[in-house]
């Protein structure tokens, strides 16, 4: 088969220009090695807790997020207050978000499969996240129960996240570590509101992805 | 700058294209402009690292072990995306990979394909494929629509339409957007990019993206990105085609903590992009339901055969080294006459393209080293600046040049003929040694090439005697 063919003919000549002699043991060799790399940086936390939430907070601004630091039970007001605020009523939900995060008075649906067409339909998506990097003010989310898949959190023009303090860490090393567990889910980074640069390096929030960007941090 | 591609095959040579680009005043300010803005803010962010240099020798290491082992990398990384439900492709070069993306796009049954910013695609002239087989690509990354638009062609690795500047870029967009009335303020044209392509998103069934990294840990594939127009390509098309070069893998997804770190603040200056997707093979219910992974050779096992030009393909494609380089940031990227410019691509096109294709590129440089010194992954570009001039000296056989070295060679080699060539110099020197009022000899007129000496200074005459004839004679 030809496909065969050129895959023989990479890894042949990759054999070739660094002058393998690759036997069984190879598999337990490059690991050894893997784990012989340096790795002199900064992987645990240098900040107290408390401090780190600052941090997350003030990278999230310097990103134009708005950041709202709330007790669990004042959640489902500060949507309300939020939502109205931003002029939105109708929301799309993930399955598996906390019922108590959910204010009454607006349209919340939950995303069952929802067409591209359906979803850009809504004012905007309310979701929770994995984990927070405080370093580089990042919520990350990944298609689990109350985050749910990656088109419903893209379409809409506005994203709601609600972070828990527990899930705030300060470094990115952290935060990988605590995603390694399910490293294969479909997984997003994200860090503000949608933004390019590439007309004279100006800043400009807002191009595909939802133009604004909220974050309830829950202490 | 026509539609025409960048090819290094095809190109004027650096110091031709690079002259035409010193006169066009506008690109330069404009390239002036965004390398001085994004330099700025790239030392701000990488100044508040403390473990940055650690960061970069982490980098370096990553890089340097998954080249030493990547056969061993790329079957893990093939085995991992298959066994959950991607597709992997392999192709030898730029004509076998543009093959398969085209029949892949047809049997997708769609005619058009939404394209996220790759330098892979550029780098094989995808779009000019597509075109030819009837398939219309939409670029839409904002610089890259800018570039598709105005029938351009890219200029940075990061920022591709770095050297226009908003009003050049407001018409483009009125012209092929049939916009009668636009505003010239970014945030304008940014809104008129959302309006043209937000219904390509939502309607068009196939989507094509280069990556930033395989992870041969997890079969999973790393898009970054800023403006969610590469989340729309990887998450809402029926079928995702993603183009890499072999050179793309990582061992583990916990490298991704190294190389999260280094590449956003390198590239854009931001302490993290506004989006990374990761996503692994097909996921039912989450993003495209086929999803075809492209492994392109295209030279880079060279570029691997060549111990001292393998550090080349540690690059993880941050565009540093170009906002660093002072040849650069005069002359922009087109001059480069390849999709590679700048420091990067003065070492990656020659030796991508075979040397005779690129052979003035590795003089593109003045050695100042500012490249190495921003590399995130600590590549010794003047290293292999170096390295790659060798070769072509070595390849250019003999010339007027090589042939006046060997003779000096061969003359400095043995007392008694340099001593006959300076009594020969002396004899040869006289008749255009003029004395000046103090008895000095000068020489102010050189014949041929050497007259570009004497050009501008006068050039002392030999002196009668030497300190060797002078010594042996007390």
């Amino acid at each position: 088969m030809a496909v065969d063919a050129a895959k023989a003919e990479i890894l042949g000549r990759v054999r070739k220009a660094v002058g393998a002699s690759k036997a069984g043991s190879a598999a337990e060799m490059v690991r050894a090695e893997w784990e012989g790399l340096a790795r002199g940086y900064q992987r645990a936390a240098r900040l107290e807790e408390g401090t780190v939430i600052d941090l997350l907070e003030e990278r999230l601004k310097d990103y134009d997020a708005r950041v709202f630091r709330v007790n669990e039970s004042e959640v489902a007001a500060t949507v309300a207050a939020r939502l109205v605020a931003r002029g939105k009523r109708r929301i799309v939900i993930p399955a598996g978000l906390p019922g108590s995060w959910v204010p009454s008075g607006f349209a919340f649906v939950v995303d069952a499969g929802m067409t591209v067409a359906e979803l850009d339909g809504f004012d905007g998506v309310m979701t929770g996240a994995t984990v927070a990097i405080a370093e580089t003010g990042t919520v990350v989310l990944q298609n689990v129960a109350g985050q749910g898949r990656r088109a419903a959190t893209l379409v809409p023009d506005y994203h709601l996240c609600v972070v828990r303090v527990k899930d705030v860490v300060e470094t990115v090393p952290q935060a990988m570590d605590r995603l390694s567990a399910r490293a294969e889910i479909a997984t997003t980074f994200v860090s503000g509101p949608s933004a390019t640069a590439d007309i004279e390096m100006t800043r400009i929030k807002g191009v595909h992805g939802p133009r604004s960007l909220d974050v309830i941090l829950v202490v | 700058m026509s539609g025409v591609a960048l090819d290094p095959r095809t190109a004027p040579t650096f110091p031709m294209a690079a002259r035409a680009a010193m006169a066009d005043t506008q690109l330069r300010k404009n390239v002036r402009h965004a390398t001085d803005v994004i330099q700025a803010k790239r030392a701000r962010v990488v100044g508040e690292m403390p473990d940055w240099q650690a960061l970069r020798e982490a980098g370096k290491q990553i890089r340097q072990h998954t080249m030493k082992h990547l056969d061993y990398y790329l079957e893990e990384f093939e085995r991992n995306c298959t066994k959950a439900g991607g597709v992997v492709h392999w192709a030898r070069d730029g004509a076998e990979a543009r093959r398969i993306i085209v029949e892949l796009v047809k049997a997708s049954g769609s005619d058009e394909v939404i394209k996220i910013k790759s330098m892979t695609t550029e780098e094989i002239q995808l779009n000019t494929a597509l075109e030819a087989a009837g398939i219309h690509p939409y670029e839409t990354d904002l610089a890259e629509l800018i570039i598709q638009l105005g029938e351009d062609q890219p200029s940075h690795i990061v920022v591709p339409a770095l050297h226009k500047n908003r009003q050049q870029i407001r018409e483009i967009f009125m012209r092929a957007m049939n916009l009668p009335e636009l505003g010239e303020r970014p945030q304008d044209l940014a809104d008129a990019a959302r309006m043209f392509l937000r219904e390509k998103f939502l309607r068009v069934k196939t989507g094509v993206s280069g990556a930033n990294f395989l992870i041969a840990e997890t079969g999973g594939v790393c898009v970054v990105e800023s403006e969610g127009n590469g989340r729309m390509c990887l998450t809402l098309p029926e079928t995702l085609i993603t183009v890499a070069g072999i050179d793309k893998v990582l061992p583990r997804f916990a490298d991704l903590e190294v190389m999260l770190q280094l590449l956003p603040r390198s590239a854009t200056g931001e302490r993290m992009n506004p989006y990374n997707s990761i996503w692994t093979g097909v996921d039912q219910l989450d993003g495209p339901k086929a999803f075809h992974v492209v492994l392109m050779d295209n030279a880079r096992t060279e570029v691997l055969a060549d111990e001292e030009g393998r550090q080349t393909l540690n690059c993880i494609r941050c565009g540093a080294c170009q906002n660093a380089c002072p040849v650069y940031r005069q002359t922009g990227g087109h001059a480069y006459g390849s999709v590679y410019a700048g420091p990067i691509g003065a070492i990656l096109t020659p030796q991508l393209q075979q040397m005779q294709h690129a052979q003035t590129l590795p003089y593109a440089s003045s050695l100042c080293g500012a490249c190495y010194e921003v590399c995130p992954v600590k590549i010794n570009i003047p290293e292999v600046l170096i390295h790659l001039r060798n070769k072509v000296v070595d390849d250019a056989g003999m010339t007027v040049e090589s042939l006046a070295m060997k003779t000096m060679g061969m003359i400095f080699r043995s007392e008694r003929r340099f001593r006959a060539a300076q009594r020969l110099g002396r004899m040869a020197e006289t008749p255009l040694v003029r004395k000046d009022g103090r008895g000095e000899g000068w020489i102010s007129w050189l014949p041929g090439l050497l007259g570009g000496w004497t050009q501008v200074r006068d050039l002392q005459a030999m002196p009668a005697e030497t300190f060797r004839e002078w010594f042996e004679k007390r």
